[in-house]
């Protein structure tokens, strides 16, 4: 067995010194390791996307990624995005209204991919969330709600105080 | 066939018009936990001490194992069991299977794998990491034998056998006539004839099944996390294979990530992991992944050659249909003949044919097993009609949708006998097709199919008109069985409603969140019963110690049948309170009603009493209520299927088994690039009719989304066997593709609401509309598009490989004829 790895990694602002086995994947380590649920195995060979979490800023498969290459790194994950107090995040809340999700399964990593996509470009058409989401597989809802969704959060998210990737107002993350 | 006389129920007039709730598009309550993470998938539970299995599979699919050893992996540090199928069955009972068929079935192989990916070995350890380790640790010696990989060399007496406990590989064969289907044949004036093909596809829901065991020496209890679905349905299924009594299993249920019916049993996961955890006396976790699943869930449709022929007069009018199936079953026969028991429930579609021949001949190889995949049978047998009645217009020079016209069975025919027994309650076929052609102008389109063609390009305008039936009951899995002579059941659903003493509403499902809207559902029965918001009505999920029965989603039933037993158990707590309140008011109950959340009397709207003020009377005061009525204010309502009736015993007559029949019409507009073969649905069409919409927002969602499954069962979906040694060659999503944003199109969808006189509110199913309608659309505007080349689609999915070949077949055979 080779040796562990000592790194540091910020997860949803919260900074951890860990000690992990090198063949350990990011999506194993912040589901067993750090409890955070919501990232999801879909495929485990980096065909679905249900497991997207942000990785300095960029939409990345938690289950292609080792966390011994994440030494400095910051990740965001879908619980960073809604406030304790129950207050949805904007482009949450337009899932909701939009009815963009059915089982929920993938949707922590089309959430986490629209951010991204957000953060560059405030208010998408169609076709930007179809080139941003396109590698995100969902099997319940034929993509167009989802779409409609990520559309539907630009002007949510010009409403709000708050940015793609920053939780609502009095927000806290994990 | 004619109209029959049995109405069992109208709808109520009174709740179709004045519905405040039911009806309109709410949203969905499961959202916010779902958004956040915090959903609880079985993947996302844990328990203490709780250990990790992982499966070793057989690469070869069909071969002796000659012996394993486990030493190797039994010292790898961490490693807590290792069991072969021998060691399992020393703890648990071989699987459940509905068969009557002697096909015994292991979760882990015996002495012999019989489909590639088939578990030879399981491995419980202290990771998921380590227990993967070690499963490449043991060394099997495999003697491999040659694979049985076409169902129709299967077939052949001197083929090599699946099962050596049976005579052949034919399963099960059967014909049955429905009619006098020689003499309508004998007296057709045309008689059009097709074969079809449909491919083996796959649910492959994004969460795979998984399943914690956690086995109680001391009581010799177990309790299951699971993401089953029949865990209030058969869980005395489950008890037996895993060998505890069926009082002391307790399974409970946890948040889906889809199912489209792949996960009503999920008994290889709950049997490794219920045997390991026997094994190592404690909590063991087994979650497939997807190698897991692609290879070895049991969530295969079906996988079918079609022989079949249509008798028409000279006017165009059906009379008569017969169907010859040889479907590959793979290696074992777990649901038996299901699927097509679920076929018959609507072989004739939409249609008047007054007689049909229905012959099947089973077939099992080396391949995994079917289960149920949203369609259940009855999507192929939607794409075979479909497909001859699209014939018969070509071949009489008919229009395609005047002849449809012609054979519609008409609104004022309801209920409507089909010839095999089933009963459809309710339709008006022409109006959602006059709505469909409206909505899709199809004459613009048209125009732009000429300006394309004048450019090389090839579109198509697709139409299939066909029926969505709901509320099944499970007699479908044995009633072409002779013996044993089981008569029909119900598949009942039940929900629990109590009121606090502060009058505040509590309903608890008996069936597991499958990725529907079941809380959503009921909140709005319950408000729409109780005159509150549905948002203050509070939804929980028992498990199965509740000992109510729920058969929960599968064969779009679960509205229609919530609906059904929130109404029964919204009554019986409306009657009590009634009761209790007219006591205290000192009025006659009949005077009484309870609307908008308060009881008030006829009259005197000042001496109303709030839920709460009743709530308080009902659990705590006990001498002031009326003289016999017990305290509080609970009640278990079990709502069995409103309409169905037995099979005959010559099975000449199947019962009504599947009244809800829900319709559609979808026209999808492709374009075929006939260089590369490739697909693309440019816009897609649909009018749906499932009665009385609950929520018309969530409908859609459901139809949007098994309008996509179905492009993918026309286009891309497949599970390939190499043909020499059986193989599977779509072990991963890399190559199984299942369709992306690129590939779903714009859809548009508009409601006609024909209520069913069956139902509660004249509800109707919805779950699997789009997946029964989509495939045969898409195939027949492929047909439209390559029309000038003479391509006729008999195959699906058309994957591009096969559209390439089609084209060069059409022109290789015009080239022959001139």
């Amino acid at each position: 067995m080779p040796e562990k790895v000592r790194l540091s990694i910020t997860v949803n602002g919260v900074e951890h010194d860990v000690l992990v086995e090198p063949r350990t994947l990011l999506l194993d380590f912040l589901r067993d390791e750090l409890d955070l649920k919501g990232a999801h195995a879909g495929c485990e060979h980096g065909v679905c996307a249900a497991c997207t979490v942000l990785v300095d800023g960029e939409a990345t498969r938690s289950c292609l990624m080792f966390v011994a290459q994440l030494d400095g790194a910051a990740v965001r994950t879908v619980e960073s995005l809604a406030a304790a107090d129950g207050t949805l995040h904007p482009i949450q809340q337009a899932f909701m209204q939009e009815h963009g999700l059915q089982c929920g399964f993938c949707t922590p990593g089309m959430l986490m991919a629209a951010c991204e996509l957000l953060e560059h470009t405030p208010m998408p058409e169609p076709d930007d969330v179809r080139e941003a989401l396109g590698g995100n597989i969902c099997r319940c809802t034929g993509y167009q709600n989802i779409v409609n969704a990520v559309c539907a959060a630009g002007p949510l998210l010009a409403a709000n105080v708050g940015t793609p990737t920053a939780p609502p107002a009095q927000g806290v993350s994990a | 066939m004619s109209s029959v006389e049995k109405p069992v129920r109208r709808p109520d007039r009174a709740a179709l018009q004045d519905r405040r709730w039911v009806g309109r598009s709410i949203p969905r309550k499961e959202d916010p936990k779902l958004l956040t993470g915090r959903a609880a998938y079985v993947g996302d539970v844990s328990v203490p001490g709780l250990l990790d299995a992982a499966v070793l599979r057989s690469p070869y699919a069909n071969a002796r194992i000659r012996s394993i050893d486990t030493s190797r992996a039994k010292a790898l540090p961490g490693v807590v069991a290792v069991l072969t199928g021998a060691d399992a069955a020393e703890v648990i009972e071989p699987m459940t299977a509905f068969c009557a068929e002697p096909v015994p079935q292991h979760a882990i192989a015996i002495d012999r794998v019989r489909f590639p990916g088939e578990a030879v070995a399981a491995v419980a350890a202290t990771s998921r990491y380590v227990a993967e380790d070690a499963c490449a640790l043991i060394d099997v010696d495999y003697e491999v034998l040659p694979a049985i990989v076409d169902p129709i060399a299967a077939m052949d007496a001197e083929s090599p056998r699946v099962h050596d406990t049976l005579d052949g590989n034919v399963v099960f064969h059967r014909r049955v006539d429905f009619g006098d289907v020689d003499g309508d044949f004998a007296r057709a004036d045309h008689v059009v004839r097709r074969t079809a093909r449909w491919h083996r596809m796959g649910a492959q829901p994004l969460e795979t099944a998984g399943t914690i065991a956690s086995f109680d020496p001391f009581s010799q209890s177990m309790t299951l996390w699971s993401n089953t679905n029949f865990y209030n349905f058969l869980p005395w299924t489950f008890a037996n294979m895993l060998r505890v009594p069926s009082n002391r299993l307790r399974v409970v249920p946890c948040t889906v990530g889809g199912s489209f019916g792949s996960k009503h049993l999920t008994n290889k996961v709950i049997a490794i992991a219920g045997a390991l955890s026997k094994a190592t006396g404690r909590p063991v976790k087994f979650m497939e992944d997807r190698a897991d699943n692609l290879a070895a869930n049991d969530n295969v449709g079906p996988d079918r050659i079609y022989d079949a022929g249509l008798a028409v007069t000279g006017d165009g009018e059906f009379i008569a249909l017969r169907l010859e199936i040889v479907d590959d079953y793979g290696a074992y026969f777990q649901f038996a003949h299901g699927q097509h028991g679920n076929a018959l429930s609507q072989p004739t579609g939409p249609y008047r044919i007054g007689s049909l021949s229905y012959e099947i001949s089973c077939v099992l190889t080396n391949k995994v097993q079917q289960g149920f995949f949203r369609g259940a049978g009855a999507d192929p047998g939607n794409f075979i009609l479909e497909r001859l009645v699209d014939a018969a217009a070509d071949e009489l020079r008919l229009d395609r949708v005047e002849i449809r016209r012609r054979n519609f069975i008409r609104p004022e025919q309801f209920p409507y006998k089909i010839p095999t027994g089933n009963t459809y309650d309710s339709g008006n076929y022409e109006g959602v097709l006059d709505r469909a052609l409206a909505l899709a102008d199809v004459d613009a389109w048209r125009g732009e199919q000429e300006k394309a063609r004048a450019e090389g390009r090839y579109i198509g305008i697709g139409l299939a008109s066909c029926q969505e039936r709901s509320g099944y009951n499970a007699t479908e899995w044995w009633f072409l069985y002779d013996k044993p002579p089981l008569p029909a059941t119900s598949t009942p659903e039940s929900v629990k409603i109590d009121v606090s003493a502060f009058g505040q509403i509590r309903v608890e499902l008996g069936c597991p969140l499958w990725g529907n809207s079941p809380e959503t559902v009921v909140s709005q029965v319950v408000a729409e019963e109780f005159g509150i918001d549905p948002g203050e009505v509070s939804v929980t999920y028992s498990d199965s110690t509740s000992g109510a029965i729920s058969a929960g989603p599968g064969g779009s039933r679960l509205t229609v049948m919530l609906s059904g037993a929130v109404r029964g158990a919204s009554r019986t707590i409306k009657d009590k309170m009634i009761r209790i309140a007219a006591h205290s008011m000192e009025a006659d109950p009949a005077d009484v009603k309870l609307v908008d959340g308060q009881v008030r009397p006829k009259g005197t709207p000042s001496k109303a009493m709030s839920m709460g003020d009743v709530a308080m009377l009902a659990h705590l005061f006990k001498e002031t209520n009326p003289e016999g009525e017990d305290s509080g204010l609970v009640t278990t309502f079990t709502y069995d299927h409103p309409y169905a009736s037995l099979p005959s015993d010559d099975r000449k007559d199947l019962g009504a088994f599947y009244p809800f029949v829900s319709h559609a019409c979808h026209i999808p507009i492709v374009e075929v690039d006939v260089e590369t073969g490739v697909v693309k649905v440019l816009k897609y069409y649909a009018v749906n009719d499932c009665g009385t919409l609950m929520n018309p927002k969530l409908v859609e969602g459901q139809i949007m989304g098994g309008i996509v499954q179905g492009i993918g069962a026309a286009l891309m979906e497949e599970y390939r066997y190499d043909q020499e040694d059986g193989s599977l060659e779509t072990g991963t999503f890399r190559e199984y593709l299942l369709p992306s944003m690129h590939e779903a199109p714009e859809i548009v969808i508009e409601h006609q609401e024909t209520p069913s006189p069956f139902s509660e509110f004249g509800v109707k199913g919805a779950g699997e509309g789009g997946r029964l309608v989509a495939p045969t659309a898409i195939a027949s505007a492929i047909d439209d598009a390559l029309k000038p080349l003479g391509v006729t689609v008999n195959e699906l999915p058309m994957t591009p490989e096969r559209v390439v070949a089609a084209i060069a077949e059409a022109r290789a055979s015009a080239a022959g004829d001139a």
